[in-house]
């Protein structure tokens, strides 16, 4: 299975997508957790950390090419982007940077796919897009994928990494936690399956919404998910918060999520749970 | 009527009002005719208030909202419905005082109610937690809601937190989960819903009780998707600039109305719900009245596809 996904890992496969201009990784791989180096090649890929078993954060579109069948992946909604519509100081250039610097549109990549030969609609949060804060345009592109969902009753996979509601487009943001959780209820009211995979960072608005509403909630190990932020609890508590707090593993222990799972065993546990709802066994 | 803690831009006028009664008073005491003296005080205070008040920064709406002596989930809930029994706990974890829900009568319409609860004081903030609930909080408020439409009861909800409780033990008992599953609960409820913004609609922690048919808000009440000493210090690292941010966030109920956040403005007096809270109360209490009569007329069909459009549409983007 391992060898599966780390086939898929190969450069002209990853030639398939769009270009983009930055990994989210340093361009020394060094693993900030334990300093130890990531081998480049095939290996690399999975950005996780040979010694310690880091998960690096990964780019929407390195967690596509890693999960989804070669060239299956159509996208959806690939043009609806921001406005700013409370003509906040400094949202339109930041746009632009995070535009730059992650060569994506905005926070959230949404599409249809396959799963090791399993249809599904697939939704991927990026961090390095304005901390993958949800504003109007994620919470419109996740409520569609639901809505697309629904209509051709596929499964939704949703990988989420994010900060929380999107300041800058104030209430409109908030709203969107409404909007993406009634997206999900009409869709899970129809019978179909929804597993999010939460991985670092899920927080805030995200957490509180469509993240956690799936049918089987996994989490990436030692990924930061939970709703306040570390900083403000301190500050409310005037303590300093232990060292595993709200990490996947402190989820696990408070049942909060049903799986951490490896990155090396994403796809073929997400083969297994698509194919058991479909009834078919593997 | 109650001058106690001015705000720094209504000192002079409260200052004058506070005056004039005396001046009443007094001409009253001592048998006098003070008629010319008072009406001229009288016209001088009117012309405060109007500039005063009319047109009122976020910040100072901000100030208002959260005022220590607005009225309360409570004291709505006391003055527009009759026989309220106040039901308790989430069967699960424990009852959170930061959150009241029960049973009512509006009329001859029994009713569930739910709010999130300030404190009067130092001692009923501390055990109401100022407001902000943990999810044992949020699952009752989802208890009493399936339970109302178990028993095809409208439910009415009032919003006054802070937000939610950024704690040890909320994080521990799941608040991103507790909120989400009251969220998904409340947007597919088949009964009628209405939610009312009477002080401070703080983040997420709000929104659990927000997401209603219709989503009236009290003039000087402010919803935000975060504080704006919060977001003053997040994104320019300078809590002082919290003024300058309130105007930003669009938090006040003019702009919301103008972004389809809310439906409607219920007015409150000039100076603030506080300074005369039984106005309120009627005014609130008639505008439910209406919402619920309006929606009780539709079919639960209908209503459960316009409540989805509703929150559908909010949003601006290019496509």
């Amino acid at each position: 299975m391992l060898k599966d996904v780390l086939g898929l890992k190969s450069r002209t496969r990853y030639a398939t997508l769009p270009p983009r201009p930055s990994p989210s990784v340093p361009d020394e791989n060094r693993c900030p957790q334990c300093g130890g180096m990531i081998p480049a090649g095939n290996e690399g890929r999975l950005m996780v950390c040979p010694e310690c078993g880091y998960h690096f954060p990964l780019g929407a579109w390195e967690r596509i090419s890693l999960i989804t069948d070669e060239d299956s992946f159509v996208e959806f909604d690939a043009g609806v982007s921001s406005t700013d519509p409370l003509k906040f100081p400094g949202y339109d250039a930041k746009l632009i940077q995070s535009q730059e610097l992650s060569g994506l549109n905005e926070a959230v990549v949404t599409g249809r796919a396959s799963i090791k030969g399993v249809e599904t609609v697939l939704g991927v949060m990026d961090s390095r897009f304005m901390m993958g804060s949800m504003g109007s345009v994620v919470g419109e592109k996740i409520a569609r994928a639901f809505e697309a969902a629904r209509k051709c009753r596929l499964p939704v996979v949703m990988f989420t990494a994010s900060g929380g509601a999107r300041m800058q487009e104030g209430m409109l943001s908030l709203l969107q936690m409404a909007k993406t959780s009634a997206a999900v209820k009409r869709f899970s009211n129809e019978g179909l399956l929804y597993i999010s995979v939460l991985t670092h960072p899920t927080t805030g608005g995200v957490t509180a919404s469509f993240a956690t509403l799936a049918d089987i909630i996994m989490a990436e190990p030692g990924a930061t998910v939970g709703f306040a932020g570390a900083r403000v609890i301190e500050q409310t508590i005037r303590q300093k918060l232990p060292s595993g707090f709200q990490k996947s593993e402190f989820l696990l222990e408070h049942g909060m999520v049903d799986l951490v799972v490896p990155r090396s065993e994403l796809k073929d546990i997400l083969h297994r749970l698509l194919k058991l709802h479909q009834g078919r066994r593997p | 009527m109650n001058y106690s803690r001015p705000l720094d831009f209504e000192k002079d006028y409260l200052d004058l009002k506070f005056k004039l009664e005396e001046l009443r008073e007094y001409a009253v005491r001592k048998d006098l005719d003070l008629s010319a003296e008072i009406e001229a005080l009288e016209s001088r205070m009117n012309t405060l208030k109007e500039e005063r008040y009319r047109h009122l920064k976020a910040w100072q709406k901000y100030q208002l909202a959260r005022h220590q002596d607005r009225p309360l989930t409570l004291e709505y809930i006391k003055a527009i419905f009759d026989d309220f029994i106040e039901l308790h706990g989430d069967r699960c974890y424990g009852d959170d005082p930061a959150i009241v829900g029960g049973l009512a009568w509006l009329d001859d319409i029994p009713v569930t109610v739910l709010g999130h609860q300030k404190g009067k004081d130092t001692p009923q903030n501390i055990h109401r937690n100022f407001g902000m609930a943990h999810p044992e909080g949020y699952r009752k408020a989802c208890r009493l809601m399936r339970q109302a439409e178990k028993f095809k009861r409208p439910l009415i909800c009032f919003v006054d937190t802070p937000g939610a409780y950024p704690g040890t033990g909320a994080e521990e008992r799941g608040q991103g989960w507790a909120i989400a599953e009251t969220l998904a609960q409340m947007v597919s409820l088949r009964i009628p819903t209405l939610s009312l913004v009477i002080g401070e609609g703080g983040s997420g922690g709000a929104l659990a009780l927000g997401a209603a048919d219709r989503v009236l808000m009290l003039s000087y009440a402010v919803y935000s998707v975060i504080s704006p000493q919060g977001c003053a210090s997040i994104l320019w690292n300078d809590a002082s600039r919290s003024e300058e941010m309130a105007e930003n966030l669009k938090m006040t109920a003019p702009d919301l109305l103008a972004l389809g956040i809310i439906d409607e403005i219920v007015p409150e007096p000039l100076d603030g719900a506080h300074r005369d809270p039984e106005a309120v109360f009627r005014a609130v209490g008639e505008r439910i009245r209406f919402h619920l009569r309006d929606l009780m007329q539709q079919d639960v069909l209908s209503r459960l596809e316009r409540r989805y459009t509703r929150l559908r549409e909010i949003g601006y983007y290019a496509d």
